[in-house]
Parts: structure tokens; C-alpha cells; sequence
């Protein structure tokens, strides 16, 4: 039973972003490409968010330390 | 935005009229997804402009390639890619009386909607949520219907003439007298058809130095006849008594454009309901800004009459005023009464005037009789002068449906648009793919609506529109 409304809510979740990007309206070959344009354009944006937001975080935090800790960090 | 308005004795019953505001994120969605429609639009294009797609619908001819475009505008873009997609929602056939429950042919297309090819099989007793049929008087059985038959093989079918040559009999008269009693007015006019009704007389009333002012939503007739009339136009904004009452006292101090001279007449037009959004007009104060400023009122109760009021007479008994207030009261008798046509009322100079100078009085066919019967018949039941209680029990009840639908509607959590006594329920979804979806489903359930998009309404505001009927019973309401 578990299975079966994990699968129902998975699929109401599939039907509801073809509706709000209107892929619901296009041809099956539009769709395909519309698919992989969406997927390719997403997992950039995740590789990038993997390699990038640690180190620009890490270095947001240095910064705002330094102005609102203390100076003896200033030489850096 | 809410309005509810106790207007310090103007009003005698609560006036609830909503308009809720897009969602933030409903609205950026909305254009998401028409602007990925438009990317593929134009790669759509791209592929029939260079042959590698076959190219199914209207082009110019090879010889006329070197003409100005006929087919490059926004309008025809917009048709060719999205209206194409999603066709298969309107203008399905049906083959019974649209009643409550109404018989559909089944349509299949392999081609994504460029064609459509017939089953062969009926969808039977689809709840019909689409027609205007608010008082029910669409059947094929009863006494309307028996009353029509009759005569029908007494008088025909044809009447082969216009009003004023040969084509004015009795029945006519009867209709006529019968409306004038009915509305309380002291004269009526009846003609054939309601959009003729509307673009016909509006001319023969205003002219030339003359002032309208109309409502931004008004109906295609209206803006129609306003326009062959030639006098000047001015649009306020939708039941907006302070732009109402702005325009008025501009006209009025100032006078015409350039010779500043006092208007000739000012004529307002308003709606009784308005069918894309389902909201009232606010009729006292319309009424009340009437008599302050010295003009005229044309009320245009295509929806509202038999449909709101106690009785069924309309939006002026809605609120309780004299319908002597009212100059020019015009209406159709294709929603409530389950026939055609149109009708004006009003004092018996402005009918006698009409009847010789309206255009449609003088070159349009008049009414076909078993229609008139159908009105005569429909009419007398509603005002109870048959001897029972049918009309007033379904009036009651069209107001009953509309108020328990437009409830269990907002508690499901719809936004729906609208006074809350308008049998015209206009359910918001905002993006264009959920407009076809919505169609598909609700015909997979037996259930037929009428979903509404671009160029009826604004572009990220399109809707799907019920109109309850008095025939609707409790337990169609609830599927």
C-alpha cells in the first residue's frame, strides 16, 4: 500500500511541473527535447552550486568575522 | 480586494463582490510557461519556413509571397501555436437539448488537433455546467414545449418578413405586452436577436454629439453599437463609481471636445451581470449618480433577468429600486428563458420611437412564433400566472445552487471571481496548460465546462466559467 502512494504522489508531482511549464500541451518529441534541455540545464546549476558555494561561503564568513571579531586578523 | 459595502441606506442588503489578486508566484509561473510556449512557437515556425515540418494550416499563395504578410501578427502566431494545441476543449457537438445532462460526439484527432475524425459513439449525460440555462426552461418536455408544438402547426415556422411590412402578428403583441408586465415598465419591444438588439438600437437612440459611457467590460453588442452610432466614447473602469463619477462631472463642465459646447445626451451603458467575471452592477449608485448628473441609463440585462431577484425580475429588483428609474431596459431572452431573442423596455414615447426609426425594427426578420410561444409560456410560469408554483421554485432554487457551489468552491480552495449571488462562477487558473488539461479531465469525469483563454480575457487571466442552472440538482452539484 506504502508503494502504491509513494508512486501515486510521485506521479501527481510529475503531472503538476508538465502543467506549470506546459509541457503538457507539446508534442511528444518537444517534450524529449524540452526533458533534456531542463535536466542538463539543472544538473549544471547543482554541479556548480556542489563546487562553488562551499569556498565563497567559507570566505563570506572570513570576511564578516574579521570586520565584526577582532583585528588581530587584519595583516591577512 | 474585498468590498463589502453597507452604503448608508443605498443599499439593503449586503453587496459582497471579490476580486482576489494573482498569486505573486502563480503570475511569474504563468509567463514561464508562455514564454516556453513561445520558444517552441517560434521553433515550430522555423521548421515550416524552411519546409523540414508540413504545414497544415492557412499561407498565402506562392504568387502572393511579395504582398505585405497576412499571417505574421501576434493574433495568428498565437492561434497557429497554442489555440491548436489544445482545440479539442471547445466547440464540441452535441446532439440532445442542453439541459442539465447533455449528449456529446465523441472526436478523436491523430493529427494533434489539425483534424478531427468522429467515433461514432455518444458520450450520454454529461452534466452540462456550460449553456445558460439558469432558470432550466431548455427541455424538450413540459408545458413550454407542448404550448410551442401547438403552435407551431398553427402558425409555422417562418414569419417571411421583417416587423413592419408583414411580419407583425398577434403573437407579437401578446410577447410584447406580456414583457412591459413583467419588467413594470410601460412599454416593450421585442426583436429576433439579442446581439442585433444591443448594435441596432443603440444607434438609433445616440448620435452624433453625443456622449457614452461605458464599462470596460462590456460585451462585443454593446461596444458594437456604440460604435456605429458615432457619438463619443469614454470608458470608466469596472463598477468604479469614482471614475463613474469623475467622467461625468468632466463631461459636464466641459462639454464637447472642441466646441465646448453642453453634450446633447449622455447615455451610460452598463450590464446587469457581467459572464466573464460574474460580478454585479452597483445599480443604486448608478442610479443615484443618474439623477445627480441629468443622464441617461441603458441597463443591459442580458444574464440577470430571471436570474436574480426574488421573482425573477431582474437585477433592478435585486436591489429593490423602480424600474421607472431605469430609462432604457434591455435584455435577451436566450439565457433564462430558453428561447431567442431580444427585447427593450421603457416609456411608451421611447418605444413608439424605436419601433419606426431602429434598424433592426425595419429590415430584420421578426421572431419565429413557437419562440415567442416558448417566451409567453416560460414568462407566465416564472410570474406564477399559470396556476402553479414552478417559477418560484426555480428561482429559489438557482439562487440555492449558486450560493452552495460558490461555498464548497472557496472552501476546496479555488479563487474564484464575482458577487456572491451570480449564477456566473468564473474559477481562476491562471496558466494556459492547465486550461486544456482542466477541459480533458472534466470531460473524462462527465462533467462539461466551458474553460475561457486569451483573447476573451487578459492573458494570464484565464478562467473556466460555470453557469448554474436552476435544473442542476443537489447531487450534480457534488460530483
Amino acid at each position: 500500500m506504502d508503494m502504491k502512494r509513494v508512486k501515486d504522489y510521485i506521479y501527481w508531482l510529475y503531472y503538476q511541473y508538465l502543467l506549470i511549464t506546459c509541457s503538457y500541451v507539446l508534442e511528444p518529441w518537444e517534450r524529449s527535447m524540452f526533458h533534456t534541455i531542463t535536466v542538463t540545464v539543472f544538473a549544471m546549476v547543482v554541479y556548480t552550486a556542489y563546487v562553488f558555494v562551499p569556498i565563497h561561503v567559507r570566505l563570506a564568513f572570513e570576511f564578516f568575522s574579521q570586520i565584526f571579531g577582532g583585528h588581530p586578523e587584519s595583516t591577512v | 480586494i474585498n468590498h463589502i459595502v453597507h452604503n448608508g441606506g443605498l443599499y439593503k442588503r449586503p453587496f459582497n463582490e471579490a476580486f482576489e489578486e494573482t498569486p505573486m508566484l502563480v503570475a511569474v509561473l504563468t509567463y514561464v510557461g508562455y514564454g516556453v510556449l513561445t520558444l517552441f512557437g517560434y521553433l515550430r515556425d522555423f521548421m515550416r519556413q524552411w519546409k523540414i515540418e508540413k504545414c497544415q494550416n492557412a499561407t498565402e499563395r506562392e504568387e502572393q509571397k511579395d504582398f505585405v504578410p497576412l499571417y505574421q501578427d501576434f493574433e495568428n502566431f498565437y492561434n497557429r501555436n497554442l489555440y491548436m494545441r489544445i482545440r479539442d476543449s471547445w466547440n464540441r457537438p452535441i446532439c440532445s437539448v442542453p439541459g442539465a445532462k447533455v449528449d456529446m460526439m465523441e472526436r478523436v484527432s491523430h493529427d494533434y488537433n489539425w483534424t478531427f475524425t468522429y467515433t461514432g459513439r455518444v458520450i450520454k449525460d454529461i452534466i452540462n455546467m456550460g449553456s445558460y440555462n439558469y432558470l432550466g426552461f431548455a427541455q424538450n418536455a413540459g408545458t413550454c414545449q407542448e404550448a410551442a408544438a401547438k403552435v407551431l402547426s398553427q402558425y409555422g415556422a417562418g414569419v417571411c418578413s421583417t416587423r413592419q411590412e408583414m411580419g407583425n402578428l398577434d403573437k407579437h403583441e401578446e410577447l410584447e405586452k406580456l414583457v412591459a408586465r413583467f419588467l413594470g415598465v410601460e412599454s416593450a419591444m421585442a426583436y429576433g436577436m439579442g446581439f442585433a438588439t444591443n448594435s441596432m438600437n443603440i444607434p438609433a437612440l445616440v448620435g452624433k454629439g453625443c456622449l457614452i459611457l461605458s464599462d470596460e467590460l462590456n460585451h462585443a453588442s454593446l461596444v458594437l453599437g456604440a460604435r456605429l452610432s458615432g457619438a463619443t466614447i469614454r470608458i470608466f473602469k469596472h463598477n468604479n463609481m469614482q471614475s463613474l463619477e469623475k467622467l461625468l462631472k468632466d463631461a459636464i463642465v466641459h462639454g464637447q471636445p472642441r466646441t465646448r459646447r453642453p453634450w446633447k445626451k449622455i447615455l451610460i451603458l452598463v450590464e446587469g451581470i457581467y459572464s466573464m467575471e460574474g460580478s454585479i452592477v452597483r445599480l443604486p449608485e448608478v442610479i443615484a449618480l443618474k439623477k445627480k448628473y441629468k443622464s441617461y441609463l441603458y441597463l443591459d440585462e442580458a444574464h440577470s433577468i430571471g436570474a436574480l431577484g426574488p421573482t425573477g425580475r431582474g437585477v433592478v429588483e435585486y436591489f429593490g429600486l423602480n424600474p421607472e428609474d431605469v430609462d432604457v431596459m434591455m435584455g435577451t431572452f436566450t439565457k433564462s428563458f430558453g428561447a431567442a431573442g431580444g427585447y427593450i423596455g421603457g416609456k411608451k414615447e421611447l418605444i413608439d420611437y424605436l419601433r419606426t426609426y431602429s434598424h433592426s425594427a425595419v429590415y430584420a426578420t421578426s421572431m419565429s412564433p413557437p419562440v415567442v410561444e416558448q417566451i409567453i409560456t416560460s414568462m407566465k410560469c416564472i410570474m406564477g400566472e399559470d396556476g402553479t408554483t414552478v417559477g418560484k421554485a426555480r428561482v429559489q432554487q438557482l439562487a440555492e445552487n449558486t450560493r452552495y457551489f460558490r461555498r464548497r468552491l472557496k472552501e476546496m480552495g479555488f479563487i474564484i471571481y464575482g458577487n456572491e449571488d451570480s449564477p456566473v462562477v468564473p474559477l481562476m487558473l491562471y496558466m494556459p496548460a492547465k486550461i486544456g488539461a482542466f477541459g480533458r479531465e472534466m470531460l473524462k469525469r462527465n462533467i462539461g465546462v466551458v474553460v475561457v483563454g486569451f483573447p476573451a480575457t487578459p492573458i494570464i487571466e484565464s478562467r473556466a466559467r460555470f453557469c448554474l442552472s436552476a435544473a442542476h440538482t443537489k447531487e450534480m452539484l457534488d460530483t
